[in-house]
């Protein structure tokens, strides 16, 4: 077939550097978009500083007046600081995606090489990006205001990470899929999804204090073994591996279902006309 | 100016083969069962009015629409599976699709660049800031810029990639007539050097007339006309384009089908 023919002036498509490049191409537009608005740049990193500020503020308070408060040094501020790391990736990885169609990009880019992969892999780099962007000073702020080190948690915080990170992922693929579909009308589901996980995933308090029918739901999500995880550690001092290993495995299955709703919302938004109608 | 002659190589598939394309949305058809293959190098003009099916077909073309029967091969490519072997040698323009506004120019380039995996990216970016009068545009960002500068970006960034078929949405909407030559000019040296395939969508009669080797004339998703201009002209009887496609408006299509 005749679609194999390549011109000089481009690189061979086909192979992992082609894909690599690609998948670079994207991350720095995205990287130009940071780099190019301070206040862009300031917003990454507004609400974790305030929701970092309060809960800290309260910690202390509480330490004053309660002794298990006082017992449970950083719970609060760790927990809010895990899961802004959920919160910030899925809102990275949706809404670097949602500035494609803002800016009528999408077109553009559905019609160059880049394959979905890519665009996955790519929407993926720059959430890591713009979490890094925000929470790094807020992780410092949090050490030199209430003396919590982030850190300190050691290889547990990077299996909390990771596994935050994984089902941000997933929650992105998703979110994005439905914007695909159905187009800007569906922004706010991009916003608001991660916000189902607050109560669920008992970020501020032990599993145990859900009503009976609801554990199980807790439990079959990954950030629920995270924040449990924390406050192992933080009250007890244990770090559970296997809980992790469980959360992790449970993330695998996430983000291939995540994978697959994007791919068919794709395919969908295909066959419905939806790519060429969107804009602002 | 003298356009150059498509050539066909029957070694080859067509740049663009459609056969019996349809496309349904619910209970519209908003194409219903064009059939036409275009010559390496030529110059078509899909023409209509609003929602004849121009816009639909070039998204079936790109491989962002599925049909619901038929295909659309580009380079022998099924375009609804197996687009991405050809995407690296076509591109499009189209002043409702916009690069990023907070990019420069500079910046733009460079990322569609590497999209395409364009070699030697530094000098291809200054010669095609140079060919498109976009060397002092470099760093300033694309939504600051005026519709004609904006549009001498859009078609930088589309043949960055050299591409041997360019498919163009009413590439020369809302410019004023100096920028609109000038884009014209640019699409006719660019096929006459690189032997491009072009399928444009237009409004702008001139325009067609000027560059089209052919029309593929659109109503409610069929093909009402597909000869040269001057058959078209020709066969209606009339002065020009505008004057045919008026005729074909205003009649309806039973009517002209049977035109003259």
């Amino acid at each position: 077939m005749r679609s194999g023919r390549l011109s000089p002036i481009l690189r061979e498509q086909a192979t992992v550097g082609a894909s690599a490049g690609r998948i670079l191409a994207l991350i720095l537009r995205y990287w130009y978009v940071i780099r190019s608005s301070w206040p862009r740049a300031a917003e990454l990193i507004y609400w974790p500083l305030v929701q970092m500020l309060m809960w800290g503020f309260l910690q202390t308070y509480l330490a004053q007046t309660a002794t298990f408060a006082a017992k449970a040094a950083g719970l609060f501020i760790g927990a809010v600081l895990l899961w802004d790391i959920l919160v910030r990736s899925q809102l990275g990885f949706a809404v670097a995606f949602l500035e494609e169609i803002w800016s009528r990009n999408l077109g553009h880019l559905l019609m160059s090489p880049l394959r979905p992969f890519e665009l996955i892999a790519a929407l993926m780099a720059v959430s890591l990006i713009k979490l890094l962007v925000a929470m790094v000073p807020v992780a410092l702020l949090a050490y030199l205001f209430f003396s919590f080190n982030v850190l300190s948690l050691g290889i547990a915080f990077a299996a909390f990470f990771a596994n935050l990170i994984l089902m941000s992922w997933s929650l992105g693929l998703v979110s994005t899929g439905v914007v695909l579909r159905w187009g800007l009308g569906a922004e706010s589901f991009a916003w608001l999804i991660v916000f189902v996980l607050l109560p669920i995933c008992c970020v501020y308090y032990p599993v145990s204090t859900l009503p009976g029918w609801l554990q199980p739901i807790a439990l079959a999500l990954p950030p629920t073994y995270v924040f449990e995880g924390l406050r192992a550690i933080v009250l007890q001092g244990s770090f559970v591996g296997h809980l992790m290993l469980q959360a992790f495995a449970l993330n695998v299955v996430y983000f291939a279902l995540g994978a697959a709703v994007f791919g068919y919302f794709l395919h969908s938004a295909r066959v419905h006309g939806t790519l060429v109608q969107m804009g602002e | 100016m003298q356009k150059p002659m498509p050539h066909s190589d029957r070694a080859l598939p067509p740049p663009v083969a459609v056969r019996e394309l349809r496309k349904v949305y619910r209970d519209i058809s908003a194409v219903d069962g064009i059939s036409f293959a275009l010559e390496s190098g030529s110059i078509t003009a899909l023409l209509g009015g609003n929602g004849a099916g121009k816009t639909t077909t070039i998204a079936m073309l790109m491989g962002l629409v599925i049909p619901t029967a038929g295909e659309a091969r580009v380079f022998g490519a099924d375009m609804a599976r197996e687009r991405h072997k050809v995407l690296h040698r076509m591109n499009f323009e189209s002043p409702y699709v916009d690069v990023p506004m907070r990019l420069t120019v500079r910046q733009n380039l460079e990322v569609f660049a590497r999209l395409y995996g364009v070699r030697d990216l530094g000098p291809r970016i200054t010669r095609t800031a140079e060919d498109f009068k976009l060397a002092d545009l470099l760093d300033r960002p694309y939504g600051k810029l005026s519709a004609g500068q904006k549009t001498r970006v859009s078609l930088a960034k589309a043949m960055l990639n050299e591409p041997e078929l360019l498919l163009l949405d009413e590439p020369t909407a809302s410019l004023d007539p100096d920028t609109a030559d000038w884009v014209r000019t640019k699409i006719e040296i660019y096929c006459r050097e690189h032997g491009a395939t072009v399928v444009l969508a237009s409004h702008n009669m001139a325009e067609v007339e000027r560059l089209a080797d052919r029309v593929i004339m659109l109503e409610k998703g069929r093909i009402l006309a597909d000869e040269t201009p001057a058959d078209l002209i020709r066969r209606f009887g009339r002065a020009n384009l505008e004057e045919v496609f008026l005729a074909i408006a205003r009649r309806g299509g039973e009517d002209a089908r049977g035109a003259p």
